[in-house]
């Protein structure tokens, strides 16, 4: 079985007929890509199928905010980095800073988007403690970036020894700013309003309802977070809260139209991510199924209990009474084409010039790895997910002979394992690339067997600063290769079994 | 004159800024000041004697005493916009306009009185109470008037300054200061410029810069110049003029200060006159100056031609939908967090924020974004904003076309007739007074063209009248140099005010005359 069977459903909303293709059973279920079944509700009559649609903001890596000179720093002491625009103070006014818009050009071509040459800015009006002017400043009515699209790969079963690779559609890239961050201290009754964040520079990625689960929310999300870290345009790390994930869920029936939909806010890890959409995919359809009816509403996932919970502040459908910023004006992008012949390079955006210098997207770096080094996609596919894991290999292949084959078994087996086991990431193992190296030449040159090779890595685990060498000497671990030698033992082994 | 007198040293910035504290405490009663900076004011008038003594003034604005409509950021000193919302507010930071003006060494007296955050067309919605026009108190206007007993004359008869730049065109007008800053949104430095016998210039949008000016409405707001004299507003404009990186609506390109040329012959000229501004309630008097001053156009060899902006009379409503659309918007700030005045009310956030918008904003500003919240509502966006957006864009290209054929400048009338005793003024609510008095001078602000206000006659209750010119987008030196001509052939009276006595500095006497 593929996946949650979104081709099945895209096959239907085209009308090609038939509940279901006669070549496969039909799909009670809610997706699970592993084919292990989320029960869809007490009847299991009807089937239904989840809509996911992802909309995920992405603070933009540069030294200062969206429109003003304040710097951008992660867990800095509260209300220290506000400037006066920031702070919304009367007459000051926005200021584009160029990094953001680079970064929001190179995040568009590196999601196969067409990049609007002319993008406006509007204001979204609301009244909220951390939005200091009464309105985010964003792109609504033109964004910087239009129709995309983002491959990610899912793995069928827990071997990781199929993979299947899916699209989702970008629906666009917009800039925005970020708001600050308020603290409900409920014993004094007070809000506490830190607007560090306000003004940061946001990319929001906005996703076509093509997901179907939560497994394949988390995947989409990990690769795009492996983009952005690979462009540099957005560090990407959701526990500092640099990427964060807003999911639209609904449910419905085959042939039936699209469900109402709620919005989960503010997800901030990849498992929460995954287990909050199922979580909700569950909860409608056994409300529906209840004879219940799903309210458009926004809510939060509670990772204590695992489940989503109404938000208490957000009540309502809000107008926003957008309004064009006037204080900004039509954001301008040139290519080689259309870029005039007079003009000053500091002033101008040339789109052409970000794209020759994109660097390698993770999927090309897989396929650069299979293809150098002989290893399955599978295998590369978590290389480029493990941060640092990548560079970790190479550099054991470039100092052994062993193959290449042969040492991705050590590093995805071994290595990985141990890391995950003591939850440690690749910069933290106690043992380097080129100890590792090291032990793997012992084996390869036969001067030890491989469960003796086990033996030392287990040692050199301990981080003890010894080489594979001198533990091999320790433990009495080297294969004796001597022929005399080797029958000596022999003979001594069988000499004592004659004793018996 | 007086920087000359200044370089020359006949005259000291301190004995300068002196006498103009004196006077501003001797008028008082026109309650043009909100603020007076005394102290700093002398401070700085003190720096720029040594400098002078040094020989090495900043510029011709050196030691020039200057007030600054109380909407403009001025660190260290209170910026209220005459609202309650930003009573005994400081700001940490200086207008771009202000700080140029003290880079060159202008002396900063005070913040000048308006109508609350600029809405307004007479200078009396404020919180600190209306402006008193100048002429109220001139032996041109009493002459004129019914002759009464004293006191009741004053308290009855005296008129408003228009708005709402009032504070600032009152403070030129009474000789308290030599230049004033004002803005101009839909006519706010222009039309007390006329009442109040001074020139008001309201320059192209996007030539100076805005950051700093607490905005009305961004996309027609305007740094404004109120003088005595069209020389002196070129002066200013100059120190003033060119691109900002704070204010992206500002114009890359490098600006060239002028000085004005005196125009001698007017011959190859082409002035419109758009036959729309002909507008109902126009007085008669003011129709008769303004057809005397076409008259002096056609005989000096001038081509005078009647012009038409047929979509003017949809000025008015187009803009009370975007105004007060941006209002809403840029009002949303003020909530009582991060300054300004917050409410004792604490029961929860939302509570905390109505409280404190009902406290610190009048009527009219809470009526504005009422209002302006309406046009921008989902259902209502397209009828009313986008609309008005479109109304606009033919309103400004009514301009374009009548430019495009051949005209140089427009020459129309400021304002419907001249000022009106205060007691009258009030009679009628601030949204209907605006509907009326804007009306010939915002279409400027919606084609983003430079305008400017020149003195030319008294009325028949002695009181002055101005004609407006209308130029091309960033042809402020045509527009001035045609200006200059005709201050100079209409010699506009001085004013005789009779309340300011014992003051008269040399100086002063000669700074006067706005035929020099």
């Amino acid at each position: 079985a593929r996946g949650c069977g979104g081709g099945w459903r895209r096959a239907w909303q085209r009308g090609l007929g038939g509940l279901v293709p006669a070549s496969r059973p039909p799909r009670v279920v809610a997706c699970n890509a592993r084919g292990g079944a989320v029960p869809a509700g007490k009847s299991g009559l009807a089937s239904w199928i989840p809509v996911v649609g992802l909309e995920i903001h992405a603070q933009i890596s540069s030294n200062s905010k969206l429109f003003s000179g304040s710097q951008v720093q992660f867990a800095a002491p509260p209300n220290s980095l506000v400037s006066f625009f920031d702070a919304s103070l009367p007459g000051t006014l926005p200021v584009l800073n160029r990094r953001c818009v680079e970064a929001a050009v190179m995040t568009g071509l590196a999601l196969n988007c067409s990049i609007n040459k002319k993008s406006l800015f509007d204001r979204k009006h609301y009244f909220y403690a951390d939005l200091p002017a009464g309105y985010q400043i964003t792109q609504q009515r033109v964004p910087i970036a239009v129709n995309g699209s983002l491959s990610y790969s899912l793995c069928i079963d827990n071997k990781m020894s199929q993979m299947v690779t899916k699209t989702v559609r970008i629906k666009q890239i917009q800039l925005e700013q970020d708001s600050g961050k308020s603290l409900h201290d409920d014993a004094r009754s007070q809000t506490l309003v830190d607007l560090n964040r306000a003004g940061v520079g946001l990319m929001e990625v906005v996703m076509e309802p093509d997901l179907c689960c939560g497994e394949e929310a988390a995947a989409a999300v990990r690769e795009l977070q492996l983009i952005l870290q690979t462009l540099g345009s957005s560090q990407a790390i959701m526990a500092e809260g640099q990427l964060r994930v807003d999911a639209n869920v609904s449910v419905h029936h085959p042939g039936e139209p699209y469900g109402v939909r709620t919005e989960v806010k503010n997800i901030n890890s990849l498992r929460f991510l995954a287990k909050a959409v199922d979580y909700e995919i569950q909860r409608q359809i056994e409300e529906l199924e209840n004879g219940g009816t799903i309210l458009n509403e926004t809510r939060a996932f509670d990772s204590k209990l695992g489940c989503t919970v109404p938000m208490r502040d957000k009540e309502g459908k809000q107008d926003y009474r957008f309004m064009p910023e006037p204080n900004l004006p039509p954001l301008i992008l040139y290519d080689a084409k259309s870029l005039p012949a007079n003009v000053n390079h500091q002033q101008v955006v040339n789109i052409d010039w970000i794209h020759e210098r994109l660097p390698d997207l993770p999927s090309v770096k897989r396929a650069k790895l299979v293809e150098l080094y002989g290893i399955l996609p599978e295998h590369s596919f978590t290389l480029v997910n493990e941060d640092g894991l990548t560079e970790f290999f190479e550099n054991v292949v470039k100092q052994t002979q062993m193959k290449p084959k042969k040492v991705i078994g050590w590093i995805l087996n071994d290595l990985l394992s141990y890391l995950k086991q003591h939850s440690l990431t690749v910069k933290e193992s106690p043992v380097s690339s080129f100890l590792l190296a090291d032990l793997l030449n012992l084996l390869e040159k036969k001067e030890i067997s491989a469960s003796a090779a086990k033996q030392v890595f287990e040692e050199l685990w301990k981080g003890e600063g010894k080489t594979p060498l001198e533990i091999v000497k320790e433990k009495q671990l080297q294969l004796i290769q001597d022929q005399e030698e080797l029958e000596r033992i022999c003979q001594a082994v069988i000499d004592e079994r004659e004793k018996e | 004159q007086v920087a000359a007198a200044l370089k020359e040293g006949r005259v000291t910035p301190t004995e300068l800024c002196r006498g103009c504290l004196s006077r501003i405490k001797s008028a008082k009663l026109l309650n043009a000041y909100i603020t007076v900076a005394e102290e700093s004011a002398l401070k700085q008038a003190e720096e720029s004697e040594g400098r002078y003594r040094r020989g090495q003034p900043l510029s011709i604005l050196d030691g020039i005493p200057i007030a600054v409509k109380d909407n403009f950021n001025t660190a260290g000193i209170e910026t209220t916009c005459a609202s309650n919302m930003l009573k005994g507010y400081i700001s940490p930071y200086n207008a771009t306009v202000v700080q140029k003006l003290l880079d060159q060494g202008a002396v900063l007296l005070g913040k000048t009185n308006l109508d609350e955050f600029a809405m307004g067309s007479g200078s009396t919605d404020g919180i600190f109470g209306p402006v008193r026009n100048p002429w109220s108190y001139s032996r041109q206007y009493k002459e004129k008037s019914v002759p009464k007993s004293d006191s009741e004359h004053e308290e009855s008869k005296w008129v408003i300054t228009g708005g709402s730049s009032g504070g600032s065109a009152a403070a030129v007008s009474s000789f308290t200061c030599f230049a004033a800053l004002g803005s101009d949104t839909g006519g706010s430095t222009r039309n007390p410029a006329a009442h109040c016998g001074v020139v008001g210039l309201k320059p192209t949008y996007g030539l100076i810069s805005r950051h700093g000016l607490i905005p009305l409405v961004n996309s027609m707001d305007v740094p404004g110049i109120l003088t005595r004299c069209v020389d002196d507003a070129a002066v200013v404009l100059g120190s003033l003029a060119g691109h900002d990186p704070k204010d992206s609506t500002t114009i890359q390109d490098v600006f060239q200060p002028f000085e004005l040329p005196s125009l001698t012959d007017v011959s190859k000229l082409s002035i419109g006159i758009p036959k729309e501004y002909h507008a109902p309630g126009l007085s008669s008097e003011i129709l008769s100056v303004w057809s005397k001053a076409a008259d002096l156009f056609k005989n000096a060899g001038a081509k005078v031609i009647e012009v038409s902006l047929p979509h003017t009379r949809y000025s008015i409503v187009c803009y009370h939908v975007l105004c007060t659309a941006e209002v809403a918007s840029n009002m949303a700030r003020f909530d009582g967090l991060e300054y300004g005045h917050r409410s004792d009310m604490n029961k929860s956030t939302e509570s905390m924020y109505a409280a404190t918008r009902r406290e610190g904003f009048n009527d009219v500003v809470r009526g504005r974004i009422l209002s302006g919240n309406y046009f921008l509502l989902k259902q209502n966006y397209e009828n009313y904003f986008i609309k008005a957006q479109k109304v606009r864009r033919l309103i400004a290209n009514d301009f374009v076309k009548v430019f495009g054929s051949g005209v140089d400048i427009l020459l129309t009338p400021t304002t419907l007739r001249d000022a009106v005793p205060y007691v009258e003024f009030i009679k009628e609510d601030n949204r209907t007074r605006s509907t009326q008095d804007d009306i010939l001078t915002q279409a400027a602000n919606m084609a983003g063209l430079p305008a400017i206000n020149v003195p030319t006659a008294l009325s028949e209750r002695g009181l002055p009248i101005g004609l407006q010119f209308i130029g091309r987008s960033f042809q402020e030196k045509q527009l001035l140099t045609v200006a200059k001509w005709f201050e100079k052939q209409v010699k506009f009276p001085m004013i005789q005010l009779e309340e300011v006595k014992g003051h008269d500095h040399g100086v002063f006497q000669h700074q006067k005359s706005a035929s020099l």
